[in-house]
């Protein structure tokens, strides 16, 4: 052996150490350092910290449950044949003998009822598409009440979001692979959306279904875009998104000796690597024992897809549950002109459509502006003190839920004896309407914490010990709070609202001031004026009522 | 041909005519009318209607009028037929309980003999369709496959891919299809209830019918068997994602806090 003349480039092994003599993992460890470099790469991501707290691990369910989506869907994809010629089912399912169908159908019954674990499976990889859309949703509303998209993080939102919006039509396209009743009447109403676009949807129509409606193409078209195109672009996301996660650092709630420019919490190696790979087998093994325990997208039950039949409750798995609600409360319009026909009644909600999953995608931007805030921001807020923006949220959830609500206007409409009319009307109504008040609420819910906040930091906690004073008066005793709940409670940083400034110089020139400023000087003002946040207490006014002149 | 063309202005050609022509139309109507409409009035059938207008006369009559030609609360009875009583009152469903979008399935009140009787007298008001007897709606031995198909043509609009039921205009429904007796389906498609349109046996033919109930039966009674666990109501994506919301991303986030409180232990020491 001649290492011992060869200088080490890396320094891992130790001087005057013989290579013969190192256990066989430092071997390796040298051996692949000495090829891929992994040894800097280590060092500076080993020690990464990450702050503890449970609604961090929102993303990564995310993360996991899209892991065993993909590994789920590999094996599905040894067994599904995404063919749509017709051939009669001898398989083993009694109530479809001898019923022609597809062979993607047929195929996807051999999956449940003829591949060993073909159906348990095919439940996790359903019931992990539908927590997977879930979890996305909650991860990006916790991202959104606790400002964690502020700069840096603006493009790891966006990102974020891209995943979402791709996880949704991931989710559409893989519904609709097995072509049974349900799906087809869902891929039915998209054609139907496509139709409706003015001039070229015909033209659309016909190129994604190669000819009429339903063809014999779309589930060897949609395979491909399921399995191969959006699953790429997603997983290029996720691992972009997680690479920004680790250069960012993570974000942490305010508390005592957290600071803009560090990270509190515990090490990815030994301890995070420990929790989120236990963490990953409990996602698996709960989601396993959900797919094990509850039935879904019971393919059998809802028969093979024809064009001439449909079953009520049709609706969409449940992240495009609001685009059915948008369709099903619109009302039919449609303009004629020259032979023509303009189907408003599916237009405009394919309009709004992108509408309502943009409002909350720029909204980031737009905070941005108003703020004219160019620092980085690694404190996350408590949604209380962000009125406006918590308000902003809760009035998008409460459109989404509103929407789904419309989506479902059957099902309400058995389940509590409603009138499908009436709840298509509540939700017409509630559209416009329940937004802006769920927007104000939220505003005033907020305030009143941000109030309570101070009333708890200036006056200390109730602490229900009643006493009587020698004069007969009762009081309670208030309980000051700790150095570090007082610290916590006034951490925010409160913007003052922008001003235009004088219009009109000393000269008496008339300076022009732009549209878009006063604008941003208007928001500006509702963010942040008299009205939009509760001025937190200062060190003098905790002085002044703290300084012995009896109580307040 | 001559003999005939010569005698044909006798004066009692026409009255010859006129009988050749009605015995053809009586003939005829003997051959192709319904045998099953044409009630035989014997004495015991005439008895059962005595009952059965009696009944009528104090459940029923009330709205749908003492000789059963209907008024602004119920509808005319006359011709209906004894299927529909059957169903209507073998449901529950009849005498209704208050005027509302849709009367719904309650608790029966009469006894089978007693709604026999009542069905006796409206049957007698007009001929309609009789109550299906056994081997009619019996679904042994009937076609599953082609039931179910059958179903998702007809039926799956409204009453959901295995019947169990949705919404339709206005509070009104189609009810769930769960262990319903197969006498009352083959009714219901006989006569067409409510809001339910009829499919007779020209429509739908009585092995039609059969293959309807027979595959209800297999997926939509007590016996069925679910093969992916829960059925969540068979309610279709939106149980599946409430479910999946409340116990997938809940129970995932309430493993998520529980992991959380679990630091490591460098922390505490």
């Amino acid at each position: 052996m001649s290492t011992t003349t060869t200088p080490n480039p890396s320094g891992a092994g130790a001087p005057g150490r013989s290579r013969e003599k190192a256990p066989a993992g430092e071997k390796i460890a040298d051996w692949a350092d000495g090829r891929l470099g992994i040894y800097s790469l280590a060092k500076a991501n080993m020690r990464k910290i990450f702050p503890d707290h449970w609604s961090f691990m929102l993303g990564e369910i995310c993360l996991y449950s899209f892991l065993i989506i993909i590994l789920t869907g590999v094996y599905l994809t040894l067994f599904f044949h995404p063919s749509m010629n017709e051939i009669e089912y001898h398989g083993s399912y009694v109530p479809l003998q001898g019923q022609l169908m597809s062979e993607a159908f047929a195929s996807t019954l051999d999956i449940s009822f003829d591949v060993r674990g073909g159906l348990l499976i095919r439940q996790i990889h359903h019931w992990a598409a539908l927590v997977f859309l879930a979890a996305m949703f909650v991860h990006m509303m916790r991202v959104f009440f606790t400002g964690a998209f502020r700069k840096p993080r603006e493009v790891n939102w966006l990102f974020g979001f891209l995943l979402f919006v791709l996880g949704m039509f991931t989710g559409f396209t893989g519904y609709s692979l097995p072509d049974d009743l349900l799906s087809g009447t869902g891929v039915r109403f998209m054609e139907g959306a496509v139709l409706a676009v003015p001039v070229v949807g015909t033209y659309l129509s016909f190129f994604l279904f190669g000819g009429e409606f339903p063809g014999g193409d779309f589930v060897a078209r949609f395979y491909s875009v399921h399995i191969l195109l959006l699953p790429g672009i997603m997983l290029g996301l996720v691992v972009a998104h997680l690479i920004l996660v680790f250069y960012h650092k993570h974000t942490q709630f305010a508390g005592p000796g957290k600071t803009n420019n560090n990270v509190v919490g515990m090490p990815l190696l030994p301890v995070y690597m420990a929790k989120a790979g236990g963490f990953f087998f409990l996602v698996f093994g709960f989601i396993a024992v959900l797919a094990a325990v509850a039935s879904i997208n019971p393919i059998w039950a809802l028969g093979p897809y024809r064009p001439d039949q449909v079953s009520t409750g049709a609706q969409p798995d449940w992240y495009m549950g609001f685009s059915e609600g948008l369709i099903r409360v619109m009302p039919g319009w449609e303009i004629n002109f020259w032979g023509h026909t303009l189907a408003l009644g599916v237009f405009i909600p394919l309009m709004i459509f992108p509408l309502v999953l943009v409002a909350i995608a720029v909204y980031p931007f737009i905070e941005a502006w108003v703020t004219g805030d160019q620092r980085e921001h690694h404190i996350l807020d408590r949604p209380r003190n962000a009125p406006t923006r918590t308000g902003f949220g809760v009035a998008w959830i409460t459109l989404y839920m509103v929407l789904l609500v419309g989506g479902g206007n059957d099902l309400w409409a058995t389940h509590f004896h409603l009138s499908i009319n009436t709840i298509t009307w509540f939700v017409r109504v509630a559209f416009f309407v329940a937004p802006v008040l769920a927007f104000i609420v939220t505003k005033r819910i907020c305030l009143g914490l941000q109030r309570r906040d101070k009333d708890k930091v200036l006056h200390g906690r109730e602490s229900g010990i009643i006493k009587r004073l020698p004069h007969g008066e009762f009081v309670e005793v208030h309980e000051p709070l700790s150095q570090e709940a007082m610290h916590t409670l006034t951490a925010h940083e409160q913007y003052q609202p922008a001003e235009i400034g004088p219009t009109v110089d000393e000269n008496g020139v008339e300076r022009k001031v732009k549209g878009p400023q006063k604008l941003r000087a208007k928001l500006s003002t509702a963010y942040y004026g008299e009205d939009g946040q509760i001025p937190k207490p200062t060190a003098e006014e905790y002085k002044e009522i703290t300084s012995g002149h009896g109580h307040h | 041909m001559k003999k005939l063309s010569a005698r044909r202005r006798h004066p009692l050609a026409a009255v010859v005519v006129l009988l050749l022509a009605l015995a053809a139309t009586g003939g005829l109507y003997t051959a192709f009318a319904p045998a099953d409409k044409a009630q035989a009035d014997t004495s015991a059938q005439s008895l059962a209607i005595d009952e059965g207008k009696k009944l009528y006369a104090v459940g029923c009559a009330s709205c749908h009028g003492t000789g059963g030609e209907g008024s602004t609360d119920g509808p005319s009875l006359v011709g209906v037929g004894a299927a529909a009583v059957d169903f209507q009152v073998g449901t529950g469903r009849m005498p209704a309980q208050q005027p509302g979008a849709q009367v719904p399935k309650k608790k029966v009140i009469y006894s089978q003999a007693e709604i026999d009787q009542l069905a006796a007298f409206v049957a007698s008001l007009g001929a309609g369709p009789n109550v299906p007897t056994e081997e009619q709606y019996n679904p042994e031995g009937a076609d599953i496959a082609e039931g179910g198909e059958l179903f998702r043509t007809n039926c799956a609009q409204c009453h959901n891919f295995t019947g169990k039921g949705g919404a339709l205009t206005n509070g009104k429904f189609a009810p769930t299809l769960e262990d319903v007796d197969p006498k009352h389906l083959y009714e219901a498609m006989q006569t067409g209830p409510q809001n339910m349109p009829s499919f007779p046996d020209t429509t739908l033919t009585e092995k039609n019918k059969k293959d309807i109930i027979a595959y209800l039966d297999a997926v939509n009674s007590d016996d069925s068997e679910s093969p992916g666990g829960l059925e969540l109501g068979g309610l279709g994506p939106v149980s599946e994602g409430l479910f999946g919301w409340i116990f997938g991303l809940g129970g995932l986030i309430a493993v998520a806090v529980w992991v959380a409180a679990r630091t490591a232990k460098a922390k505490k020491s």
